[in-house]
């Protein structure tokens, strides 16, 4: 009986060893990334962020440029996504045939299984050519001209750049801020939408004024995961997005992302302060994106609490 | 009256075109993956051969195959899942079995769901500091590593998941035959649950055979065939990377085949754990 | 469609029915006529001929088990089957002379003048005045100043605008169970239709919140055409005019109120009637 306790408490503990190791893991990250990115904050300051410098001849370095070119692109991704996500979301769980509901839901999360390198790849060799040559002249010659904006979208029109990384990512977030909406949009109740529609609402209506302000709080959170993933995804942006050093006025020109200078230069950097300029890259990269995925589940635990109550 | 009619057709156009837009934001969707697929298709299904799998790489313009990347990857993904498992299993038993009271438990989930989705490429920045800087070389080693904490969430958050599916009478029925808590969870909740926790390790091996991010700086890369973890190894997405970002027509070919290996791969083990375990995930 | 079969429960209605129409029933023509109705969830027939009149003016209830298809045949007056693939409903359903089961019926113009109210509150995720103002202004442009009448009228028909005139602006989500119920309700009459459906519209109720119901329901009769479906009886004996007696998908019985609670035709009405049964 002794022994039997004994062994109880020691399987809890090693459990609960390991669940503590998982925040250890982040612990551990968080850690490593301020101690290897102290040199270059302690040289460069909290002016790094806001610094275009990038120039590993003369050590001077500043995130700027890939900040922007980080930003810039999951802004983007976002602008196409979020729209195309709610369409799929809602033609999954109000308009598809219920035998086609579970293929099209398995296909769509397939498109989240592709890699990454290969979106990377079908970005630069087969999408980027037929952006340069049918869609960004279509832009420059509509969007182009409009005031304020239109300097976005002039400029080479060689299909790589900000805004081709931006569709790309775009494509890549889709089927996880679908997911979620779609997830979401399931928990409304059914005599909810049928009171609605038993007062003569059509499909839409039935959608935009009920299920949306229903699940608005778990429809952010969808978006603030898929804007947790643009923000940190590597190679397909590594890909496609010129791999510059500037920032331009133009959304046609090469630019870089956190990411991607990472996955550029760090195998091949030469000083300690480059290195170490890098890693503070990483830690700016890594507390952004923590901090809109614990929102977006924060945002999701919410609308599930407020379901639970509910029931 | 009219204003009534004019009103309810104006409702019904909507109706229309927002369901029609929706339709078209599916088929778009859709049309990515198959786009995508295609192309991979097209260019990789020429590439495909023996030498592929039997062949180390080449160096530009010569005869070769893939063979030291695969089995890198294979050594690596393989160390990986070997460390992830026991770690996330765990991890997911005392999220599930012991999680209902104390700190511990809900922070842990919230932050595993994060390292879910963390980008990767830091996860390989952080492996960087602290074992290839101190050892001073790239090895596989690291690179396990690296995808070992990338495939641990996933584990621990199917693990839970699917243990929560396991009914409360089943654990109370064990229970009461006096056995201890700790053979209640290992010998009846692990064991009636096991199809679905293997999911979540198949499912963590699929994301982990196409990271590349993680590995470009922890595993690196070899032309060579290594067997020696302790060494930088060879590993197909990296090798993909660098094949088709290259000028050479070989190599380009060589990364559309290996492309198309590890797409189909991962698309087959996504397919076949979601079509067997639908709804639960 | 099924050749009409001359059975035991088809007699039992048309003496029923032919009582009905002698001695109590108005003379106007019914304001919803069903016939031969079937009703089907995938291979499983939920109805099986039923016929049936519901007259205007008045509040029809049906009780019956569990299952017995009282909520399916209310859900084939609006159509709300429709939302569901593999559910399908054959026969007639005529409202004012026109069969709504029609593929060509409109299900939108349709829903504008068969109202529902349901089991459980629904208030919609907006403010108690929108949730008013939602429904009507489905069919009609209405100023603000229409509109702020039209939420107060439908708001005293449902005899709770005294409740809630100083908090329009809040979530109908804030109100208490039976608030919701009857702003589920006002929100059905603002849009003016001439049947109110009501489908166990106390089950999720207090003895008080359900009194209210009650009442309201006795006083909206006199300007809709009310079907309810109950499963508790005295509700039945106290709000309805006429009662049909369903089991088994099949309509058993169906007359005046009084009639079926005090001298019920059929022995398997009276076993459930009287708790033998059921």
């Amino acid at each position: 009986m002794r022994a039997q306790r004994f062994q109880d408490a020691l399987f809890h503990q090693v459990t609960r060893f390991f669940a503590f190791s998982v925040l250890a893991i982040l612990i551990a990250i968080i850690g490593s990334l301020i101690y290897g990115a102290w040199p270059a904050l302690q040289e460069f300051g909290a002016g790094f962020a806001f610094s275009s410098d990038w120039n590993p001849v003369t050590d001077k370095f500043g995130g700027l440029i890939s900040v922007y070119g980080t930003l810039s692109t999951s802004v983007i991704a976002l602008i196409v996504a979020i729209p195309v996500s709610f369409g799929i979301a809602v033609f999954l769980t109000e308009l598809c045939p219920p035998a086609l509901r579970g293929p099209l839901g398995v296909a769509v999360e397939l498109l989240a299984a592709v890699p990454s390198i290969i979106y990377g790849m079908w970005g630069l060799f087969v999408f980027a050519p037929l952006f340069a040559d049918y869609i960004q002249p279509l832009l420059t010659a509509t969007l182009g001209n409009l005031p304020v904006v239109g300097g976005l979208f002039q400029g080479p029109q060689n299909g790589i750049g900000i805004l081709s990384a931006g569709l790309i990512l775009s494509v890549m977030v889709i089927p996880f801020i679908a997911s979620v909406m779609r997830d979401v949009f399931e928990v409304v109740p059914g005599i909810l939408k049928e009171s609605a529609y038993g007062l003569g609402a059509t499909t839409w209506e039935v959608v935009w004024n009920v299920v949306l302000p229903y699940t608005r709080v778990g429809v952010i959170g969808g978006v603030m995961l898929g804007l947790g993933r643009a923000l940190g995804e590597t190679m397909a942006v590594t890909f496609v997005i010129g791999n510059a050093h500037r920032i331009s006025p133009s959304l046609y020109e090469a630019g870089n992302s956190i990411a991607s200078t990472l996955a550029n230069e760090f195998a091949e950097a030469a000083s300690d302060l480059h290195v170490s300029s890098l890693i503070a890259l990483g830690l700016i990269l890594f507390f952004v994106t923590f901090i809109v995925l614990a929102l977006s589940k924060v945002l999701l635990m919410r609308l599930g609490r407020s379901e639970g109550e509910k029931t | 009256m009219s204003n009534s009619t004019a009103l309810y057709r104006k409702r019904t156009r909507t109706n229309q075109i927002a369901l029609l837009l929706s339709t078209g934001a599916m088929l778009l969707g859709m049309s990515f993956l198959a786009w995508i697929l295609a192309v991979l298709l097209y260019k990789g299904l020429g590439a495909l051969s023996v030498s592929l799998f039997t062949q180390p790489t080449p160096a530009p313009g010569s005869e070769g195959g893939l063979f030291n990347a695969i089995v890198g990857s294979t050594m690596m993904v393989g160390v990986a899942t070997f460390i992830a498992t026991p770690v996330g299993i765990l991890a997911g038993v005392y999220l599930s079995e012991y999680g209902r009271k104390g700190w511990l438990a809900p922070t842990t989930r919230f932050i595993n769901d994060i390292l879910l989705s963390a980008p990767s490429i830091v996860i390989g920045v952080f492996i960087y500091t602290v074992y290839v800087a101190q050892v001073q070389h790239f090895s596989g080693w690291a690179g396990s590593l690296a995808l070992a904490l990338i495939a641990i969430p996933v584990v621990v958050r199917t693990t839970e998941n699917m243990l929560n599916l396991v009914p409360a009478s089943l654990r109370e029925a064990a229970s009461a035959l006096g056995a201890p808590r700790w053979k209640v969870v290992l010998q009846v909740v692990l064991r009636s649950a096991r199809a679905g926790v293997l999911t979540g390790i198949l499912l963590a091996i699929a994301r982990l055979s196409g990271e590349t991010a993680p590995l470009l700086f922890t595993a690196l890369n070899n032309q060579f065939t290594n067997f020696d973890l302790n060494g930088p190894m060879a590993n197909l997405p990296v090798v993909i990377f660098q094949f088709a970002m290259s000028p050479y027509e070989n190599w380009n070919s060589l990364a559309w085949g290996g492309a198309i290996l590890i797409t189909f791969g991962v698309l087959c083990l996504n397919i076949v754990v979601r079509t067997l375990f639908r709804k639960k995930i | 469609m099924q050749t009409p079969v001359a059975t035991k429960r088809d007699m039992s209605f048309a003496e029923v029915r032919g009582e009905s129409a002698g001695t109590s029933a108005p003379t106007m023509a019914p304001k919803i006529r069903i016939r031969n109705l079937d009703f089907f969830y995938g291979s499983f027939q939920g109805l099986k001929h039923i016929d049936l009149d519901i007259h205007e003016g008045m509040v029809t209830a049906f009780i019956g088990p569990s299952g017995c298809g009282k909520s399916t045949l209310l859900r084939t007056l609006n159509r709300m089957y429709d939302l569901y693939p593999g559910q399908r409903a054959t026969g007639e359903i005529l409202l004012n002379g026109k069969n709504v089961l029609d593929p060509g019926q409109d299900v939108n113009a349709l829903r504008a003048k068969v109202g529902m109210v349901f089991q459980k509150p629904t208030p919609f995720p907006m403010s108690i005045y929108e949730n008013i103002a939602f429904g009507v202004r489905l069919y009609e442009n209405l100023s603000r100043a229409d509109m702020d009448n039209r939420v107060e009228w439908a708001l005293r028909k449902a005899a709770l605008w005294d409740e809630v005139k100083g908090k329009l602006n809040q979530s109908g989500l804030s109100l208490s169970g039976g608030q919701q119920q009857r702003l589920c309700i006002a929100r059905g009459v603002a849009v003016k239709p001439e049947v109110l459906l009501l489908d166990e519209p106390t089950s999720a109720l207090d003895p008080i919140s359900t009194a209210k119901v009650e009442e309201l329901v006795h006083e909206l009769k006199s300007e809709y055409t009310i079907a309810i479906v109950t499963h508790n009886m005295q509700q039945a004996a106290r709000v309805s005019d006429y009662t049909a007696y369903m089991y088994l998908g099949e309509l058993v019985e169906f007359g005046l109120t009084d009639e079926i609670f005090i001298k019920p035709k059929r022995k398997e009405t009276e076993d459930y009637i009287t708790g033998r049964f059921g």
